[in-house]
């Protein structure tokens, strides 16, 4: 019982760590930034599932269920899905600009352009 | 959703990586609407969907489309991403299984506000009520957050008007 | 031309329903989901494809950048001033019981111009990113 209980946890925890993958082993920005997003949306679920009640509803009151399911989670969720783009807007334009300046947007390229730049003094 | 983000890990053409993401936020938003989050699953699709390809595929076509070969070998990342899992996965145990009334969010807060909101503020939706309402300064703050961001973009994108030949170096 | 013909057209049917869709959900958000968030971010998205299908310069005839740049930081001004008017009527700062006589509808009052702010300011700050990325024009420059 346990092992179906924990079910939406473990789904998270992949989801997460996929994100969290994609961030540390691509070099392109844009596919890091979406990593990032994959990781913040796990989070949603991480919130989102344990507000579930099995048997209630959506939580609007109305007066023909009773049982409704927990609306705390979805106020911070809601809160952090618009920072989630806020943060995605502004990293692609800083993405944007670094293609302009550095004509690339490997990782790799990027840093070894800083480096020639260092050592040109 | 598992299969979508090995997909967007894979793939090298940014475009499918873009329209892939796409539809993991769409899957998203449907496994949302199945916990009962209405709110939050509108939100998801209008703005993960919708908005984020719109500015990913302006970004794309700013910045070119393909991505190179990776230089580094995959093990290392792939490593410290299992024994991520394995201790994500060993904290997880402890935590309440899934749609257990008697966990701590049900039976601490949440009643009060489910009981009390029509009466105190009028609005039948529990979700805008306590965002509006009862948690109204962290709503202020969002609200400043997506100025900043806004604010932040133009700052980074604005084009100077200088008198100078177009491809000169600035 | 000639493929861009039923874009055109079917863009011309959706825009308006988008746009009524957005205001439903920003007024019914009291009693069904929704709210300014998601009012503004679904207008913004109306105006998106106005114009993805007709051109930016089409889409930046109908709100100008002076406008979107003006509802960027008239919700944030709106929002906050809910909050003082809760402090000059006597109340704590985004007190909504002090608006009105009748508790119950100053917060119903408090709530409805809150979500304006909030969705003024989502639907300017997505329109103006928009017209930022889409405005600009490819600088291939090697390093």
């Amino acid at each position: 019982m346990s092992l179906l209980g924990h079910y939406n946890y473990w789904i998270t925890v992949f989801l997460m760590t996929a994100g969290l993958y994609i961030v540390i082993a691509r070099g392109n920005l844009v596919k890091k930034l979406i990593g990032l997003s994959i990781f913040q949306t796990s989070v949603y679920l991480l919130y989102v599932a344990p507000g579930k009640v099995i048997g209630g509803t959506a939580p609007i009151l109305s007066p023909e269920y009773a049982v409704y399911s927990n609306p705390l989670p979805h106020v911070l969720i809601l809160t952090a899905i618009v920072v989630g783009v806020a943060t995605l807007a502004l990293g692609l334009a800083i993405t944007v600009r670094i293609r302009e300046q550095y004509g690339s947007i490997e990782e790799d390229e990027i840093l070894a352009a800083d480096r020639d730049a260092e050592e040109r003094g | 959703m598992a299969v979508l983000t090995v997909g967007v890990a894979i793939q090298r053409n940014l475009f499918s990586v873009v329209v892939l993401s796409g539809i993991y936020s769409f899957l998203m938003a449907t496994v949302l609407v199945a916990l009962d989050a209405v709110d939050v699953a509108m939100t998801e699709a209008s703005v993960g969907a919708g908005v984020s390809t719109v500015l990913l595929l302006g970004a794309l076509y700013l910045c070119g489309g393909e991505e190179a070969k990776p230089l580094h070998r995959p093990w290392p990342p792939l490593l410290i991403a299992l024994v991520i899992v394995g201790a994500l996965v060993y904290g997880t145990l402890g935590l309440p299984a899934f749609s257990d009334p008697q966990a701590p969010i049900h039976v601490v807060v949440a009643p009060r506000y489910l009981q009390q909101a029509l009466q105190e503020t009028g609005v039948p939706n529990v979700v805008t009520a306590v965002l509006a309402s009862y948690r109204g300064f962290d709503t202020l703050g969002e609200v400043t957050v997506v100025f900043t961001a806004g604010a932040g973009v133009i700052a980074l994108l604005r084009r100077r008007r200088r008198r100078e030949p177009p491809g000169e170096a600035r | 031309m000639k493929g861009f013909l039923i874009l055109r057209i079917i863009a011309k049917l959706l825009i308006p329903y988008i746009l009524i869709f957005a205001l439903y959900v920003q007024f019914h958000g009291d009693f069904g989901p929704g709210g300014g968030f998601q009012a503004g971010v679904i207008a913004a998205a109306a105006i998106m494809l106005y114009g993805l299908v007709f051109g930016l310069p089409s889409a930046r005839r109908l709100v100008p950048d002076a406008v979107v740049e003006t509802m960027v930081g008239l919700g944030v001004l709106i929002y906050a001033g809910v909050g003082v008017a809760g402090l000059l009527l006597g109340g704590n700062y985004l007190d909504y019981f002090v608006l009105h006589r009748d508790p119950v509808a100053g917060q119903l009052r408090g709530i409805f111009w809150v979500e304006v702010g909030v969705a003024v300011t989502v639907n300017g700050v997505m329109l103006k990113i928009f017209y930022m990325f889409a405005g600009r024009r490819r600088r291939d420059r090697p390093s």
